[in-house]
C-alpha cells in the first residue's frame, strides 16, 4: 500500500551537490523542499578519526552499495551484459548525505568555451567532414559567456584556491575566493619543467581550501591541513567544501528543508504530461511513499538520473540503431583504464614526500587542449590538459615500480618500497565525445532489490578515443623527461584495451542531456524537461560530452542556473523557460 | 576534533634482528611439517610448538604472544599453512625488514574472510553468473570459497608436479606454480587461477599496509619500510620542504580521539 503525503513545494532526489544547491537556493526563497537521500544520513562528526586506508579507499564505504543496484555492462548490440557485481573492480558513485560530493579530491576546473558549442565551433573552424562517422556532437543550448556567473558562483560556495589560467585571459568574471594551496617540491618540479618547455602551467583550483573562508551563505569551510585523507575519504577537519558543510547546511538553516535519509526513490510519478511528485521507498521500514510536489527535481549521480527517467517512461528512450530517442543517449566517461590513465616517472636520486598532500594539490597545464590545437594534423579531436597531483601516496594502492619490475615476490618488495617517495605521475584527462552506439538502458535480465531492471550501459572505445590518449602519454613522457626521471612508465593502450567493469568512473555523463532543441535533447539549459515543464533533471546527466577536466563545478554551476529556472518556474506559475523561438536556431 | 599526534621528524625506522628472521623461517618449516602430518596438526598451534622449540624465541615472544591469533574462517590448518608460505612468497622477507608472514598477513586474510568481505556481503550477488570468470567479482564463489579452491589447487599441483605438497616445496618450485597462477595457465573450479592470484596479491598487500587495527601490519612495520606515517593529523608545517622528511608512525589507535 503506498501512502501519499502532504504536498510540498518541491522534491529533490539526492542530496549531493546538484541536489544540495537545488535545495539551498530553493529553501533561501522560502519554498518547502523535501529531498529523499538513498543512504544513511551522514555528518561531520562521522569523519573524525576515518584515516583508514582499507576500509574508506579499499573497501569503499562511501560509495553505494551494490548489493541494492548496480549497472549491467557490454561493449556492443550483440552482446549479453553482465553486472558489475562488485566495488572493488570500480566503485562509482556516492551514498549518504551529500552524495560524492563528501568523498572527492575537490579538483574545480571550468570548462572551455568550446565545450558549450562544440559542433557549431568544430564545423566553423574544421568544416563537417573532419567529425567522424558515428560520432555525435552536438551545442548545449547554453555558451560559456551565459554560463560564467553560475561557474563563479559555485566557486564563491565552495572558496575554491586557486590561481587563473594564463592561456584563457578575459574569461573570468572575478578572481578566486581564495588564493592557491601551499606550494610543494613535486608541485615546484612540474612547474620548472613545464615552463622550461614554453607551457604555461597554473595550480589546479582546489576545493580543499588554502585558508578558513566563510560562504555567501554564512557557512565556513576550514583551511586545509594537507592531511592526505581525501579523495575517498569525509574530511576530517571540515576544511573540504562538501555539500554538508555549504549548500545542505544553508538549506537547514532555512528551516524549510527536510531531507529523508534511507529514502529510494524508485518512480517519477506523473500525469497528464505533468509530474506529480516521486515515489519512494523507506529501506528502514519497506514503505512505500509518494511525495507529491508542485515541483520535482531528479538530481542524482548520471545512472540514477537516466535509469529513472527510463523507468518512469518519460521522453523517448534512445534507440542507437536509427539515433532517434534522447534519453539514455550521449554517454561519455573519463575511463579509469584509458582516459584517467597517468604516465609515472621513478628519480633513483631524489626522494619527495609523497605521503603528504591533500586531494586537489597540484599543477596543470592546457597547452594541449582543444583550443590551443590544429586538429588537422592530429587523428583526433578536442583536447587534454596535463597535471601533477599530490594527493597523499597511501601504502596499500600505491606500490608503483617501473615497467620492468614484477608485481610480486623479492623484487617488487625492494623496488616498490625503494620508490614509494621517488615518484611523480603526470595525469592527463582529455575530452571524452559521444558515438552512436555508446548508451544507456534498461537491462533486460537484471533487477535491482525492488524488482526493476538494472540500468544497462553499452559502451566501446573508438580510434578517436585511443588516439588522444596515446597523443597525450608522449607529451607527458617529454615533462618527465624534462623532470630528470630515470624510468618512465606509459601505459599500454592496445586495441584489446576496451570499455569493461574496471574503466567504469566516477566522471560520466550523459543520458538526460541539455541542448537547444527536443529532437536532439532531454533538457533545455535550466535543466528542465522539455516534454514535462514541472520536471527538472539535474547533474552529470545534462553532459552532451565530458570535457577535458574534473567536472564537478560545471555540475555546480548548471545546478545554479538549473535552481534560478526553478524560482522562475515557481514564481510565474509555469510553462517553458525556454522559448521555441530561440529554440529554433542551431 | 583529532588529538595534536607526535611528529617527530627523528625517526627510528627499526629494522628486525636477525633472531627474529631465523625465528619467522622456521615458524614456515614447522607449519609445514605439521600440514604435512594431517590429522596431528590441529593439536597445538603452530607458533606455540615454534615457541617452545626455538632458543632464540624467549622473552621477545612472550611479550609478542597474541591472542587475537587464532584462526576464525580456516578450518583446515593445512589451507592456512600453503596461505602462510603464499603470502609469504608474494611479499618475502628481506634486507628491508619482514615479510608477509611476521607482518601478520595470514590471520589478516583470515579474518577479512570471516567477516562481511569473505562473504561478498555488499556485492551484487544475483544469477546468472555468465560469460568471464576472470576476476574474483564476477566469480559465483564468494572470496572465502576462492581461497578454498585456489590454495588447494596450490596443493594439487604441487603434488603433480613435484611430488611433494605444496608447504615442503622448495621456494623456487613454489614460484614456479604461483607464476602459473597468476599468468591463468592452472584451472581452478569456479574462478580463473589469474582471478585467485590477484585476490591473494591485492590481500597480502591490504595486510602488510592496512592500520594494525586489522591485525596486518603487526607493529606498524609495514609502514616503517615505506616510510609511511600513517594516521598524522596535519603536514601543513612541513608540505612545502624540499628535503625528505622522516616521520615517527602513529596508528589509528594513537590518532582517534577518546
Amino acid at each position: 500500500m503506498v501512502k501519499t503525503l502532504d504536498k510540498v513545494d518541491a522534491v529533490i532526489v539526492g542530496s549531493g551537490w546538484a541536489g544540495g544547491i537545488a535545495a539551498a537556493e530553493l529553501t533561501k526563497k522560502g519554498y518547502k523542499v523535501v529531498g529523499l537521500e538513498r543512504g544513511k544520513a551522514q555528518k561531520r562528526e562521522d569523519f573524525v578519526g576515518a584515516k583508514d586506508e582499507l576500509r574508506y579507499d579499499v573497501r569503499k564505504l562511501m560509495f553505494q552499495e551494490l548489493n541494492k543496484e548496480t549497472l549491467t555492462i557490454r561493449n556492443t548490440l550483440d552482446e549479453t551484459a553482465t553486472p558489475n557485481r562488485s566495488n572493488d573492480t570500480n566503485a562509482i558513485n556516492g551514498t549518504a548525505t551529500g552524495g560524492s560530493g563528501v568523498h572527492w579530491n575537490g579538483m574545480v576546473y571550468r570548462w572551455l568555451p568550446t565545450d558549450f558549442e562544440f559542433h557549431t565551433k568544430t564545423v566553423e573552424k574544421y568544416g563537417e567532414k573532419i567529425i567522424p562517422k558515428d560520432m555525435q556532437l552536438q551545442d548545449w543550448g547554453i555558451t560559456y559567456d551565459e554560463l560564467e556567473k553560475y561557474y563563479d558562483q559555485f566557486e564563491k560556495t565552495a572558496g575554491i584556491s586557486g590561481e587563473p589560467d594564463p592561456l584563457r585571459p578575459g574569461q573570468r568574471s572575478d578572481e578566486y575566493p581564495t588564493p592557491p594551496m601551499k606550494e610543494t617540491d613535486i608541485i615546484r618540479t612540474f612547474t620548472k619543467a613545464a615552463k622550461d618547455l614554453g607551457y604555461h602551467p597554473y595550480r589546479i583550483p582546489s576545493a580543499n581550501i588554502s585558508e578558513t573562508y566563510t560562504n555567501p551563505d554564512g557557512e565556513t569551510i576550514n583551511g586545509c591541513v594537507y592531511c592526505a585523507f581525501c579523495e575517498a575519504f569525509g574530511c576530517d577537519f571540515g576544511a573540504k567544501a562538501d555539500p554538508i558543510v555549504t549548500v545542505l547546511a544553508t538549506a537547514h538553516k532555512s528551516g524549510n528543508y527536510e531531507l529523508r535519509n534511507n529514502s529510494y526513490a524508485v518512480r517519477i510519478v506523473h500525469e497528464n504530461g505533468k509530474a506529480v511528485g516521486i515515489k519512494y521507498v523507506d529501506t528502514e521500514t519497506g514503505e512505500e511513499f509518494i511525495q507529491p510536489a508542485d515541483i520535482v527535481v531528479v538530481a542524482g549521480f548520471t545512472f540514477t538520473n537516466t535509469r529513472l527517467m527510463l523507468l518512469s517512461e518519460i521522453g523517448k528512450p534512445y534507440n542507437p540503431k536509427d539515433g532517434t530517442g534522447v534519453i539514455g543517449s550521449h554517454l561519455t566517461a573519463h575511463q579509469r583504464n584509458l582516459t584517467h590513465t597517468r604516465v609515472r616517472g621513478f628519480f633513483d636520486e631524489k626522494k619527495f614526500n609523497r605521503y603528504a598532500g591533500t586531494g586537489a594539490l597540484g599543477v596543470t597545464l592546457d597547452d594541449f587542449n582543444v583550443e590551443q590545437l590544429d586538429h588537422t594534423k592530429l587523428d583526433f579531436l578536442h583536447g587534454f590538459c596535463l597535471r601533477t597531483s599530490q594527493r597523499g601516496d597511501r601504502p596499500i594502492t600505491n606500490n608503483h615500480v617501473p615497467a620492468d619490475v614484477p608485481s610480486w615476490g623479492k623484487e617488487f618488495k625492494d623496488k616498490s618500497i625503494f620508490y614509494a617517495n621517488r615518484r611523480i605521475d603526470v595525469q592527463q584527462q582529455n575530452g571524452a565525445l559521444a558515438w552512436r552506439e555508446n548508451y544507456m538502458d534498461l537491462d533486460p535480465t537484471y533487477k535491482d532489490m525492488f524488482g526493476d531492471p538494472l540500468l544497462r550501459v553499452t559502451s566501446k572505445f573508438h580510434d578517436q578515443d585511443r588516439n588522444i590518449v596515446r597523443y597525450a602519454h608522449q607529451r607527458a613522457k617529454e615533462l618527465l623527461e624534462q623532470m630528470g626521471a630515470d624510468h618512465i612508465t606509459i601505459p599500454e593502450i592496445t586495441e584489446e584495451t576496451e570499455f569493461d567493469k574496471s574503466s567504469l568512473s566516477d566522471h560520466t555523463g550523459g543520458g538526460v542531456v541539455m541542448g537547444d532543441r527536443p529532437e536532439t535533447s532531454a533538457v533545455n539549459n535550466y535543466s528542465q524537461v522539455w516534454d514535462m515543464d514541472n520536471l527538472f533533471v539535474v547533474g552529470a546527466s545534462s553532459f552532451p560530452l565530458m570535457g577535458s577536466s574534473n567536472p564537478t563545478a560545471t555540475v555546480g554551476a548548471l545546478a545554479y542556473r538549473a535552481a534560478e529556472g526553478m524560482i522562475k518556474f515557481l514564481e510565474t506559475g509555469g510553462g517553458q523557460l525556454v522559448k521555441e523561438k530561440e529554440t529554433a536556431k542551431a | 576534533m583529532a588529538d595534536n599526534n607526535s611528529n617527530n621528524p627523528k625517526n627510528t625506522n627499526e629494522v628486525s634482528d636477525p633472531g627474529r628472521r631465523s625465528f619467522v623461517k622456521n615458524t614456515g618449516i614447522a607449519v609445514g611439517g605439521v600440514a604435512g602430518g594431517a590429522l596431528l596438526g590441529g593439536l597445538f598451534s603452530s607458533r606455540s610448538k615454534n615457541n617452545n622449540s626455538t632458543s632464540t624465541a624467549t622473552k621477545e615472544s612472550v611479550k609478542e604472544k597474541r591472542y587475537e591469533e587464532a584462526r576464525m574462517y580456516f578450518t583446515r590448518i593445512a589451507d592456512f599453512a600453503i596461505l602462510e608460505q603464499a603470502v609469504e612468497r608474494i611479499f618475502p622477507e628481506d634486507h628491508n625488514g619482514p615479510g608477509a608472514i611476521e607482518l601478520g598477513v595470514p590471520y589478516y586474510i583470515d579474518k577479512q574472510l570471516a567477516g562481511p568481505y569473505g562473504s561478498n556481503v555488499g556485492d551484487y550477488r544475483q544469477g546468472p553468473f555468465i560469460g568471464s570468470k576472470a576476476s574474483a567479482a564476477d566469480s559465483s564463489l564468494d572470496r572465502g570459497q576462492i581461497f578454498i579452491n585456489g590454495l588447494r589447487t596450490m596443493d594439487v599441483e604441487s603434488l603433480k608436479r613435484f611430488d611433494t605438497n605444496f608447504v615442503k616445496a622448495t621456494e623456487d618450485q613454489q614460484l614456479e606454480i604461483m607464476t602459473d597462477f597468476a599468468d591463468d595457465k592452472v584451472e581452478i573450479k569456479g574462478i580463473s587461477s589469474k582471478g585467485f592470484f590477484n585476490l591473494l596479491r591485492s590481500t597480502t598487500l591490504e595486510g602488510a599496509y592496512c592500520d594494525p587495527l586489522y591485525g596486518g601490519n603487526r607493529d606498524m612495520k609495514g609502514w616503517k619500510m615505506k616510510e609511511y606515517p600513517g594516521a598524522i593529523a596535519s603536514y601543513a608545517h612541513m608540505i612545502e620542504e624540499d628535503k625528505f622528511v622522516k616521520m615517527d608512525q602513529v596508528s589509528l589507535t594513537d590518532y582517534q580521539p577518546k
